[in-house]
């Protein structure tokens, strides 16, 4: 890695053309025709899945996007309070 | 018949004030009428660049209120007889601007000269989107930087869904300027080449103005480079822009597309 950075060390636009057209991919579905944004419907119907079945506060529940050019990943952390799981085990 | 270009970019200081004034001296020496718009309400530039600052008297946003009648406000350049400005008002703001005052403006406009050249504000903003409206032709100008590019592909969209053409299911005519190219930095790698940039925006190229002490010389003279600097690159450059506007079949830069662009091209408004 370090001979490799050495020899990109000032070849910055290879960097700036990726990061490009990454961004631009996304931006134009969200902006260009007024298709709405993906990440914002799937955090409201994953917010609204786990209220159905547990009352976990909002600010527990963290959703992040990571684009990268080939794969992008969700990842969805939620908290949940010590008595709301104790009250999830099966009846008895 | 006349055609309506707006010069944009989205992005601030890429040139479009610059382009307007260079292509339009271009197209004009070419002994075309053309007439320039500064639509940059509050912080009007298109007259400094010009050298016509002293002679402004009425402005679009006076002709848009009626204190003024078009013909009143245009200013006539000094050095070619068919170049004229039409400059902002500086006083006031922007929402002045009416949608219907500047279409009135427009075909004033139209019924009297060949080109008319719109040299929008920075940003997406109603000053932007009115000087776009009624175009026939863009020209999207951009600098070989990460923001500039960001900025140009959001115009590009706006163009395709905001404009008069756009809305009757036509498409307005886009064009490349990419400006303050480096070529020896592109080639180095340290910034982004002519290549990407198409590949990126993908809208065929107009011309390519090489990063030169000329441009700012024409400036403080208060020439278009084109008329300031006859000679330089960059007034080459924009020459040939303007024979290719003009050109019945504009040469279009059509590259290989890559896998990228064949998987997210941009999708029609």
């Amino acid at each position: 890695m370090s001979l490799f950075s050495f020899f990109k060390r000032n070849t910055s636009a290879p960097v700036a053309r990726e990061r490009l057209q990454v961004l631009l991919a996304h931006e134009r579905t969200i902006v260009g025709g007024g298709e709405s944004d993906l990440v914002a419907i799937l955090r409201e119907e994953i917010m609204a899945v786990i209220a159905k079945h547990m009352a976990v506060p909002q600010d527990n529940v963290q959703i992040k996007m990571d684009r990268g050019a080939s794969v992008s990943t969700l990842e969805v952390d939620i908290e949940i309070p010590t008595d709301i799981a104790a009250s999830m085990r099966p009846a008895a | 018949m006349a055609k309506v270009l707006v010069v944009t970019s989205g992005k601030g200081g890429v040139g479009k004030t610059t382009s307007t004034a260079a292509l339009g001296a271009a197209l004009a020496q070419s002994g075309k009428k053309v007439a320039v718009v500064d639509f940059d309400v509050g912080l009007r530039n298109l007259d400094l660049i010009m050298g016509a600052e002293r002679r402004v008297v009425f402005d679009l946003i006076n002709v848009i209120k009626g204190d003024a009648k078009l013909e009143q406000a245009l200013i006539r350049d000094k050095r070619i007889e068919t170049l004229s400005l039409l400059p902002a008002s500086q006083t006031r703001d922007k929402d002045n601007l009416s949608e219907e005052g500047v279409e009135r403006v427009i075909n004033g406009l139209r019924e009297k000269f060949d080109w008319i050249i719109c040299d929008s504000p920075a940003g997406i903003e109603r000053g932007a989107t009115l000087a776009m409206r009624h175009a026939d032709v863009a020209v999207v100008v951009t600098n070989p930087e990460v923001s500039s590019i960001r900025d140009s592909d959001r115009i590009i969209g706006l163009l395709d869904s905001k404009t008069e053409k756009a809305e009757k299911g036509e498409q307005v005519e886009k064009h490349l300027l990419l400006t303050r190219y480096d070529n020896a930095r592109a080639q180095r790698g340290e910034i982004l080449k002519v290549e990407d940039v198409l590949e990126i925006l993908s809208i065929p190229l107009l011309a390519i103005i090489p990063e030169s002490t000329e441009v700012l010389r024409s400036s403080n003279l208060g020439a278009p480079v084109t008329l300031g600097s006859p000679n330089s690159a960059p007034a080459r450059a924009y020459l040939d822009a303007v024979r290719k506007l003009q050109g019945e079949t504009v040469v279009e830069v059509q590259k290989q597309r890559g896998l990228f662009s064949k998987l997210f091209s941009r999708r029609a408004a």
